[in-house]
């Protein structure tokens, strides 16, 4: 009952804040939340809500391919979005991709997170040499296009591994090149704000009675600089869907065994012209759909919360 | 100021060494390249001969000096995959990407750049609120989705442009162009927008913040106070001093531009750089792969160089700031 009435308190205060205000002055923000919280528990209770299991071959039926949607001439009421070139349910494989494309994109986000402030706080609290090659390497990663480098990490991993076992493991090599490209971020920000910390009086304190460097950095600095990398990594999942999005378009991320929502406008695309555009367009709206809800969220997120990262 | 472009340039030639020593240890220890260039049943001596020719009986030094002075004379090696040499490959599909950079570069300037100014000057129009939603979204919507909308609308509904390849092509030497040809124009068009589309978005809220910015300044305020009338101060004064941030911004999106044409010439299938990179990629073929990243890396850095040294060379307020930046 006490924690009942802490956790009202707490929402009442969340009720009043500022943020909560400037969330509801905005109308777009709040379309933005609805349809983020919609697709996000779509994802998570993908196994439910689908109609059909797409990778139970054992379901397929061929009699049933390339159906058109629900609404077309020719549709099927089994089939709301109709189906592919090989009976798959179309709305039922975007249920399960969004899935995918979530996990990757929280994961990779995650991981970047993780690195970067790791880096930076390396980099902040140690100065000198350490700081000078953790941000040459940050300076040269970010003077080249994100999609190169996880381009180039995608590569690597792939002439390293074999083909099936990479097929296994794409979703650890798509998270690793996501966050190899994007930790830079978090480690710049959080080196900057470790070098204000490391002066002031409670770091000091902590290096005169003798604790660690590593203990300080991670029990006393790390929490201090924690708030503006929430606030990037909010910023970022949009930006990480969207890479792991074109690497699987490209053909080098999550394969058609385990489609994400890019895999399956890729092999969408292969259908164009034969005239099943649905294989192709659902995805594409959901993908599009989901990345401007993140950015819009993330922007508001950003202007609301620190006005000086803009 | 000698110093300082020495400097400059000694970052840069240290960036490009890092590069080639990636490109370098790709090569020689991402598999065997023995094994990679020589069929299964090749015979033991077959094997160290090419070893012995290949130079990777040498000190690791050695083979690194070996492989960068061969890049410097654009030697890249031979291809896996089709037993070419590399920089054939790579001069053959070259002018294919530069003109759909170009022609991209020249949709994205003709229509960012209006609408960048006109959101600027009414800033509360109707006009320019649609605007910036479009740029919202066209920020969200991932290329090769506008791409396959593109191709949906114009190609297979429309029937009026090509939604592959080059069309017919003109050889002028070694340089193979499709601006000469309707077909090769048309097959332009759309790769293009697709490409320009994202630098649109870019090119109009950059503009926009700038000219705000400027519209407010002191000298602006004057300009109005003699009397001028309004299009010389918006487009003799405003624009002309929005343009110098604006132009060396959009000068290092153009490299940005060359790596994003891997998506769109894979969408069009379009015989382009990136199209072979990605070829490349799928099918393992490492000297392909660290070709491209060599050549794209040294556009990219070779930008960056003349960029900053741009700013040094026109803004001496900068030079101050850019020294003490650099010195640490």
């Amino acid at each position: 009952m006490q924690r009942l009435m802490t956790f009202a308190d707490d929402w009442h205060r969340f009720l009043d804040s500022d943020i909560f205000y400037s969330f509801r002055r905005s109308r777009i923000t709040m379309v933005a939340a609805v349809v983020t919280l919609f697709l996000i528990l779509a994802a998570l209770f993908a196994p439910w809500i689908a109609p059909h299991d797409p990778f139970d071959v054992a379901t397929l039926d061929l009699m049933n391919s390339e159906l058109p949607p629900l609404w077309m001439e020719g549709g099927d009421p089994r089939f709301l979005l109709g189906t592919d070139s090989q009976g798959r349910d179309v709305f039922s494989s975007i249920l399960y991709g969004l899935r995918v494309s979530l996990v990757v994109g929280f994961a990779g986000v995650l991981v970047a997170m993780v690195i970067g402030v790791g880096m930076g706080l390396l980099s902040g609290f140690m100065g000198g040499l350490t700081d000078a090659i953790i941000m040459r390497i940050a300076d040269m990663i970010l003077s080249f296009p994100a999609i190169l480098v996880a381009l180039l990490i995608n590569g690597i991993a792939l002439s390293f591994l074999s083909q099936e076992a990479m097929h296994e493991s794409a979703i650890y090599v798509l998270v690793l090149a996501i966050a190899l490209t994007s930790w830079v971020q978090y480690a710049r920000t959080v080196r900057s704000s470790t070098m204000v910390e490391k002066s002031k009086e409670y770091v000091q304190a902590a290096q005169v009675i003798g604790l660690p460097p590593m203990l300080i950095m991670i029990r006393h600095v790390l929490p201090n600089v924690l708030g503006p990398v929430l606030v990037i990594a909010t910023i970022n999942l949009g930006l990480a869907v969207l890479t792991e999005a074109m690497l699987s378009f490209l053909g080098v991320g999550m394969p058609p065994t385990e489609p994400s929502l890019g895999t399956l406008i890729r092999i969408g695309n292969e259908f164009l012209f034969s005239g099943i555009w649905w294989v192709v367009i659902f995805p594409s709206i959901t993908l599009a759909l989901l990345v401007l809800a993140v950015n819009l969220l993330g922007d508001w997120l950003r202007d609301a919360l620190n006005p000086k990262l803009r | 100021m000698l110093s300082f472009f020495i400097r400059r340039l000694g970052q840069s030639v240290l960036v490009m060494l890092a590069v080639a020593l990636l490109a370098f240890s790709m090569f020689r220890f991402v598999g065997d390249p023995v094994t990679n260039m020589l069929s299964q049943d090749a015979s033991v001596e077959e094997r160290e001969q090419l070893r012995e020719n290949l130079g990777l009986n040498d000190p690791l030094l050695v083979q690194f000096s070996t492989f960068v002075s061969n890049v410097v004379q654009g030697d890249f090696g031979i291809s896996y995959r089709n037993q070419r040499a590399v920089s054939e490959l790579i001069a053959e599909r070259m002018p294919a990407t530069l003109e759909l950079v170009a022609v991209a570069f020249v949709i994205s300037l003709l229509v960012g750049l209006p609408m960048g100014v006109y959101s600027a000057l009414k800033p509360n129009s109707w006009l320019s609120h649609l605007f910036q939603t479009i740029s919202l979204v066209g920020i969200s919507l991932p290329t090769f989705v506008t791409g396959i909308l593109l191709i949906l609308t114009f190609s297979v509904t429309l029937n009026w442009l090509p939604a592959f390849g080059r069309g017919d092509v003109v050889e002028l030497g070694w340089w193979s162009t499709g601006l000469l040809t309707v077909s090769g124009l048309k097959s332009l068009i759309l790769p293009g927008i697709m490409l320009g589309l994202f630098q649109v978005t870019l090119i109009m809220r950059l503009v926009r913040a700038e000219m705000l910015e400027v519209l407010r300044t002191d000298y602006i305020r004057f300009a109005r106070a003699r009397g001028l009338s309004n299009r010389a101060v918006n487009f003799g004064h405003a624009l002309k001093n929005t343009l110098m941030p604006v132009i060396t911004i959009i000068g290092l999106q153009l490299g940005a531009m060359i790596a994003f044409a891997i998506i769109t010439e894979t969408v069009f299938q379009w015989p382009g750089m990136g199209f072979l990179f990605i070829q490349a990629v799928n099918f393992v073929d490492i000297p392909v792969m660290s070709a491209y990243l060599i050549l794209v890396s040294l556009i990219f850095v070779v930008i960056n160089m003349i960029v900053d040294m741009m700013y040094y060379l026109l803004d001496p307020r900068l030079r101050a700031d850019r020294a003490s930046a650099n010195s640490h």
